[in-house]
């Protein structure tokens, strides 16, 4: 029983890391239509902007241990940092397609992904061998019967469910958020009724880049080695845990994340390849039997 | 006469450019490693013309095409690893045994893809491509379990028995194959379903049955062409067939043009060719993929159809007006581009 609830403390860790990445995944599908493949190198370059900027404050740091107010400022200027990074990804290579077919918006992706993982290989003082990550949060480890859980899990577990308990009131409360989804159930109708359009999906891939950061930070931060090719599989994962949950839906992306990070660490303590396979043969089950994914709505085509 | 000549032309040109490349090595211009580059850009250049006839002619989105190359590489790498690890083969039985393992390659990967095509081929845009991404993803994952082909330290000892000639053969048979079943009933039925899903159904097309084809088609070819690289590198392991070498294959054939046989064949080429030269400049080695994918996005933001999307060579192409002439409407119909203004 302590194993599995072990197993479950890491599934939830996993699966936090997938719903951050997932959400940003979603918003921009759910706002923009396309499937952004560059998202999982947000992640990277979040993760590899904290690893510098705890470079550079490193005269802050007590035995290798920063303060929390240094560790704060940290996190907001990375994920701040890779947002714009985001917004201007967005700029350059995605407003120019927007109005094109899905696949050149997809093959964009394709590339600009490639681009986002092999100019920081290139430049000579990033480069493509791993780094080891600092550690930002205290890792002080208990026991609570049987099952270890150190401060840096429930740090991460429990600011991650805040960003997404934020995300979830700001789409639904405010009016960016009305804008947002407005944008998402029919653009030119919202930009009909006065909606910025380009603002607002500026302000999605600012919030997704912001998040994929976040999640990179604490990814680094429980497996603590950043390389310019982590963004990878970690995106494309995120993206599956976005389908299964029915893309484009906020909740369900945060579902899917915690879903695919459970039954990962379940089966990987089986075979680390099935660990590897189950998401995606999940997903075909799912896609099989609900294909809008659990919580999405099915679209019909109308002629 | 004329339409023998038109006929024996590009073959007379194929062995020509055979031979050419051949003069080229015995005089020391192009080496062994060249050879080996143009044999890659081969199976990549079939890849591409597989990958074209599902998303460029039939219009559905498959992400994961290295998954049935990988298919494909390790059925014809069983099979001829089998028959030459337990019997002795007589030598003029070789190339036999190797030409049946690459039919073996295109059958298991054609039989997976009907396997899971049936299934997913409901699925639309999007939801297809990720399907296909998963596919390819747990045929890799797969193969990384299975302990008598090596796992994922991948199978060695394949004998190498794919030479230039038998890759520029096999490219130039999935060019005429291709083409023909472009041309034909059901290769327009495919294009029918690239341009509009609905109306192509609401014209009695069998939707379904059509993707179904062209994907079996299209998987067929990829296991040849894994089946062919197999017997290149005479050493395969799972992870070689990555989501890196599928969205490879991708940028081939969208930087080369979708919809277009002649834009895959030069996709494919260029974009093999391309880095290995520029692998030749020093200081630019770190900078290739960059440079790659900087050039993707261009083509992409300035010419969203690839290099040649939608154009064909003449050669590539089937004279249109042949499929007017039979017109039960008038004795001389013309094609419709060809109607004055």
């Amino acid at each position: 029983m302590s194993t599995l609830m072990q197993f479950l403390v890491y599934g939830l860790q996993l699966g936090s890391v997938y719903a951050l990445l997932a959400l940003g995944y979603t918003m921009v599908y759910g706002i923009v239509g396309m499937i952004n493949f560059a998202h999982g190198d947000f992640l990277m370059i979040g993760a590899l902007g904290t690893f510098f900027l705890a470079q550079a404050f490193s005269s802050f740091a007590v035995n290798g241990t920063y303060s929390g107010l240094i560790v704060a400022l940290i996190l907001f200027t990375a994920m701040v940092g890779t947002g714009l990074i985001g917004v201007g990804v967005e700029a350059i290579a995605y407003k120019p397609l927007r109005n094109r077919p899905k696949m050149s918006a997809l093959i964009t992706a394709v590339g600009v992904s490639m681009f986002l993982e092999n100019f920081p290989r290139a430049l000579p003082f990033i480069g493509p061998s791993p780094r080891s990550f600092p550690m930002l949060f205290p890792t002080k480890r208990f026991q609570i019967q049987g099952v270890m859980i150190s401060t840096t899990q429930i740090i991460m577990i429990v600011l991650s469910l805040v960003f997404m308990f934020i995300l979830y009131n700001v789409v639904n409360r405010t009016k960016i958020g009305s804008q947002m989804r407005a944008c998402s159930m029919d653009k030119d109708a919202a930009q009909l009724m006065g909606i910025n359009i380009n603002r607002v999906i500026s302000i999605t891939f600012f919030i997704g880049a912001a998040l994929a950061a976040a999640s990179g930070i604490f990814y680094a931060s429980i497996y603590p080695q950043v390389d310019v090719y982590m963004g990878g599989w970690l995106g494309t994962k995120s993206f599956i845990a976005a389908v299964i949950g029915g893309i484009g839906d906020i909740r369900g992306a945060m579902l899917g994340g915690f879903i695919m990070g459970i039954t990962e660490i379940l089966a990987t303590s089986v075979n680390s390849n099935l660990g590897y396979a189950i998401g995606f043969v999940i997903l075909i089950l799912i896609l099989l039997f609900k294909p809008a994914g659990i919580m999405g709505k099915l679209t019909i085509d109308k002629v | 006469m004329k339409p023998l000549i038109r006929k024996l032309l590009p073959i007379l040109g194929v062995v020509a450019l055979y031979y050419l490349i051949m003069y080229l090595k015995s005089i020391k211009v192009m080496n062994p490693y060249h050879i080996q580059v143009l044999m890659f850009a081969g199976v990549n250049i079939m890849m591409t013309i597989s990958l074209n006839i599902v998303n460029g002619f039939t219009g559905q989105f498959c992400i994961g095409h290295a998954g049935f190359m990988s298919l494909g590489a390790y059925g014809a790498s069983i099979v001829t690893t089998m028959i030459f690890g337990g019997f002795s083969v007589a030598p003029n039985l070789r190339i036999p045994v190797f030409l049946l393992g690459l039919l073996a390659g295109g059958l298991v990967a054609g039989a997976v893809g009907l396997l899971i095509g049936i299934p997913t081929l409901k699925l639309k845009g999007d939801y297809l491509a990720i399907v296909t991404l998963a596919f390819g993803e747990i045929v890799r994952a797969t193969l990384r379990l299975i302990e008598p082909i090596g796992a994922a330290r991948g199978m060695i000892g394949i004998p190498p028995y794919t030479n230039f000639a038998w890759v520029l053969f096999f490219v130039v048979l999935t060019l005429i194959v291709a083409r023909n079943f472009i041309y034909s009933k059901h290769g327009r039925a495919c294009i029918a379903i690239r341009d509009n899903e609905i109306a192509a159904d609401a014209m009695g097309i069998n939707t379904t049955k059509y993707k179904i084809i062209s994907f079996v088609f299209a998987a067929f070819i990829a296991g040849v062409a894994g089946g062919l690289y197999a017997h290149i590198m005479s050493f395969i392991q799972p992870d070689t067939f990555s989501f890196v070498k599928s969205s490879d294959l991708l940028v081939y054939l969208y930087a080369g043009g979708t919809g277009s046989l002649t834009g895959s064949v030069l996709g494919g080429l260029l974009l093999t060719v391309l880095p290995e030269a520029l692998r030749t400049f020093g200081n630019l080695v770190n900078w290739r993929i960059v440079i790659y994918a900087v050039t993707l996005v261009i083509i992409m933001l300035y010419r969203p159809l690839g290099l040649c999307g939608g154009k064909e060579l003449p050669l590539l192409k089937i004279n249109r007006k042949h499929l007017y002439e039979k017109s039960i409407f008038s004795k001389k119909s013309v094609h419709p581009s060809e109607t004055p203004n």
